[in-house]
C-alpha cells in the first residue's frame, strides 16, 4: 500500500496517451482534481462535528472539572438553581456498573470466541456465529426492554443497578466475541501444533499458548467494548433511575450514573444545572476517550500482527 | 453458497501456505481438563444462542396480551393510549418517524462515509492516513446522549436558517413543507442529520476495510492504462468495494433505526389530533424515543406490553436490516477470490 501510493501518484499525474482512457484531456484532469478536492472536503466535513462537540463540551463544561468538589462531592441536597456539588456519585456509579458488566461479559465473550475458533464446527458453530451477529445489531433500548421484561415483570424485582449491568452485558458480549475471535485467528497454527506435538492437552494449549499470545489484542477488544457500553443511556433510563446521592448498592435502591445525570438535567433552564450537564458530558467523554486510548495503546504490545 | 452467518472456525480456508485448515478437534484428549474447558466454551456459545432466543420469546410473550386487548389496529392506528379500560394504540406515526430519520441519515452518511473512506485509503498522505481513521473512529466514542444535548443546545440553532431556506424554495412539495412548528431542532430532518453523524464512523470503517482490500494489481492495471487517480477509483476501487458499501449502508441503517437518546432529546411527541404530515420538517417520535420518553410510566402489564410491542417491531426491523447486510457481505466473500 504505502509503496504504491507514491508510485501511482507519479503515474497518475503523468500525461499518458492510452487506448482505454483516451488522451488525458483537460476535462479529465479537472475531474480528477475535483474528485481529490471532494475527498479532502469530505474528510474535513467529517471532522467538524467531532471538533465542534469536543470544543463545546470543553468550553461549557471544562470549568466544572477543575473544581476539586467535582471529583469529591455528590449532588446531595443541591437544587437546579444552586451551584456547587460534584459528580463523584455519578462517576462511581458509571465505573461500578462498567466493571461488573465487564466481569460478566468478558468470560462469556472470550469463551464463546474460543469455542468459535478452536472448537466450533458444523451447525452449532454457525448458529452461534449468527446469533452473535444478531446480538451486535440489537438496539440498546430493545436489550433494556428485554431485561425489564425478565427482571421486573417476570421475576418481580426492582429496577436496580445490577439489571442495568445485565442489559449492558448483552451489548458488550458481541463486541468482545468478535474482537477476541479476530485475535485468536491471528495466532499461527504452528504454535498450537508445537504444543500438541509436546503432548500438551488442548485446553492447556489454549490457556497457556493461544490466549497469552493474543492477550493484548483481547484486552484491546475488551476496553473498546467497555468504552462502547459506558456511554449507553437507554438501558439506564429504563432500568437505572438517577439519584443525586452516593449509592453503590447494585442490588437495592437507585444508582446514579453520568448518562442519567445528563438526562436528569438536560431540560433544566437554570444555569447551574446546565453547567453541571456539560460537566457530566465532558467527564463521560473523557472517561470513554481514555478507555479508547488505553485500548489502542494495549494493541501496540500485540505479539501477533494482522 | 451464501449463508447468513459470519462464519468462523478459522473460516475453513486453507492457510496461506496451502495446508488444509487445522482440524483441532482431533487434538482433544478425553482428559477431565479438556472436557471441562471444552464444555465451558460450548456452554458459552449455547448461552449466546439462548439469550437471543429469550429476547424474542420474552418480547413476544409480553406483547401479545396487550396486543389482544388493543381496540385499535396496531399497524395502522395513530393513537397511543396504551392503558385504561379502552386501550388503543398503533405504531404508524412511530414507524414513519423511525424510517424517515434513518433513511435521511443513510442518505447523508453513506456518500460522506464512502468519500471519507476513499480519502483515508487512497488520497491521504501516509502520515495522515492512520490518525485520520482514528479521528473518525472517535466520533463513535461520543455518547449518544451527548450528541442529543449538543444538537439541542448548540447545533440546532444553526439548522434553523437551513430549514427556512429549504422550505421556502422547495416548500411546494409536501415533503419539505414547514410552517415553523415544530422548532427547527425538533424536526425529523434535524434528527436525521444528527443520526447521520452518529452512523458515519461505522459506514466509514466498513468501507475503509473493503477499499483497503482492493487488489493492487487492479489499481496498477487501471493506472497503467493511463487512468487518472479518480478514474482508477471509479473502475477499480468502487466496483470492488460495492458489496462492502451496500452492507456498510445497511449496518448503518440498522444502527440509526435503534438509536435512542440523541433522538429522544430532540424530538417531541405529536398531537394525534393534528393531521398526519409527510414533511421531513414535521415532528414525531421514533420507536426508541417513545419508549425512552415514557420509561417512567411502565406501571401496568397492559401498558408495559404496549411499549414492548413497539420494541418488538423495532427488533424485527433491525433484525431484517442486519441479516440483509450479512447476506451481502457473505456474497462478497464468495466472489472475492
Amino acid at each position: 500500500m504505502s509503496t504504491l501510493s507514491t508510485a501511482d501518484e507519479a503515474v497518475a499525474t503523468r500525461t499518458v496517451a492510452s487506448d482505454a482512457f483516451g488522451r488525458k484531456s483537460g476535462a479529465r484532469a479537472v475531474k480528477d482534481q475535483l474528485a481529490r478536492a471532494l475527498m479532502w472536503g469530505a474528510f474535513l466535513v467529517a471532522l467538524i462535528p467531532l471538533v465542534w462537540i469536543l470544543g463545546a463540551t470543553i468550553v461549557k463544561g471544562g470549568h466544572m472539572l477543575v473544581d476539586a468538589d467535582w471529583w469529591g462531592k455528590s449532588q446531595a441536597g443541591i437544587t437546579a438553581r444552586r451551584e456547587g456539588g460534584g459528580a463523584v456519585h455519578a462517576i462511581q456509579g458509571t465505573l461500578i456498573q462498567a466493571g461488573v458488566t465487564a466481569l460478566i461479559s468478558v468470560p462469556i465473550g472470550v469463551l464463546t470466541a474460543v469455542y468459535l475458533v478452536e472448537y466450533g464446527r458444523g451447525r452449532l458453530a454457525k448458529a452461534v456465529s449468527f446469533m452473535v451477529d444478531i446480538l451486535t445489531g440489537i438496539p440498546s433500548i430493545v436489550a433494556a426492554l428485554f431485561i425489564y421484561a425478565l427482571w421486573v415483570t417476570t421475576l418481580g424485582f426492582q429496577r436496580v443497578g445490577f439489571a442495568v449491568c445485565l442489559a449492558l452485558t448483552m451489548l458488550m458480549i458481541p463486541t468482545v466475541v468478535r474482537s477476541t475471535e479476530e485475535m485468536l485467528k491471528l495466532v499461527p497454527n504452528e504454535l498450537r501444533e508445537a504444543a500438541y506435538a509436546l503432548g500438551v492437552p488442548k485446553w492447556k494449549t489454549i490457556m497457556k499458548v493461544v490466549i497469552p499470545t493474543s492477550f493484548s489484542g483481547i484486552i484491546t477488544g475488551v476496553l473498546l467494548g467497555l468504552a462502547r457500553v459506558m456511554g449507553e443511556t437507554a438501558p439506564l433510563i429504563i432500568l437505572g433511575p438517577y439519584t443525586a446521592v452516593i449509592a453503590t448498592n447494585l442490588f437495592g435502591g437507585l444508582m446514579p450514573t453520568l448518562p442519567t445525570m445528563i438526562y436528569q438535567n438536560y431540560s433544566e433552564a437554570n444555569q447551574p444545572a446546565i453547567d453541571r450537564t456539560w460537566g457530566a458530558a465532558l467527564t463521560l467523554i473523557l472517561i470513554i476517550f481514555l478507555l479508547n486510548l488505553l485500548g489502542r495503546f494495549a494493541g501496540r504490545f500485540s505479539k501477533v500482527k494482522s | 453458497m451464501p449463508t447468513i452467518t459470519g462464519r468462523s472456525a478459522v473460516d475453513e480456508l486453507p492457510s496461506a501456505d496451502g495446508r488444509p485448515p487445522l482440524e483441532a478437534d482431533t487434538a482433544t484428549t478425553g482428559r477431565l481438563g479438556d472436557r471441562i474447558f471444552g464444555g465451558l466454551a460450548m456452554g458459552s456459545g449455547i448461552l449466546v444462542i439462548t439469550l437471543v432466543a429469550l429476547v424474542g420469546l420474552f418480547l413476544v410473550a409480553q406483547a401479545v396480551p396487550s396486543l389482544l386487548n388493543n381496540n385499535a389496529n396496531f399497524l395502522t392506528s395513530r393513537e397511543w393510549v396504551p392503558s385504561g379500560a379502552d386501550p388503543r394504540f398503533g405504531i404508524v406515526d412511530l414507524l414513519w418517524a423511525t424510517i424517515i430519520t434513518s433513511i435521511l441519515a443513510m442518505l447523508i452518511a453513506v456518500p460522506l462515509g464512502v468519500a471519507v473512506a476513499l480519502f483515508i485509503t487512497q488520497y491521504a498522505p501516509q502520515w495522515l492516513s492512520k490518525p485520520a481513521a482514528t479521528l473518525v473512529d472517535l466520533l463513535a466514542a461520543v455518547p449518544s446522549i451527548v450528541y442529543g444535548f449538543w444538537g439541542l443546545k448548540i447545533a440546532g440553532d444553526y439548522f434553523k436558517p437551513v430549514a427556512e431556506a429549504t422550505s421556502s424554495v422547495l416548500g411546494w412539495i409536501p415533503f419539505f413543507r414547514w410552517d415553523g412548528t415544530p422548532s427547527a431542532k425538533s424536526t425529523l430532518a434535524f434528527a436525521g442529520i444528527i443520526l447521520a453523524v452518529m452512523i458515519l464512523p461505522i459506514v466509514t470503517a466498513i468501507s475503509r476495510e473493503v477499499f483497503a482490500q482492493v487488489p493492487i494489481t487492479h489499481k496498477e492495471g487501471a493506472l497503467a492504462l493511463g487512468a487518472t487517480k479518480w478514474e482508477m477509483i471509479r473502475v477499480a476501487v468502487l466496483p470492488f468495494g460495492k458489496p462492502g458499501i451496500i452492507s456498510a449502508a445497511m449496518l448503518g441503517l440498522g444502527r440509526a433505526l435503534g438509536e435512542t437518546l440523541a433522538v429522544t432529546l430532540l424530538l417531541s411527541a405529536l398531537n394525534t389530533s393534528d393531521a398526519f404530515s409527510f414533511s421531513v420538517f414535521g415532528g414525531g417520535e421514533t420507536f426508541a424515543s417513545r419508549i425512552a420518553n415514557d420509561a417512567g410510566e411502565f406501571d401496568s402489564a397492559q401498558k408495559t406490553g404496549a411499549y414492548i410491542a413497539a420494541g418488538l417491531v423495532l427488533f424485527i426491523l433491525t433484525f431484517i436490516v442486519n441479516a440483509a447486510a450479512r447476506v451481502v457481505i457473505e456474497r462478497r466473500k464468495a466472489f472475492s477470490e
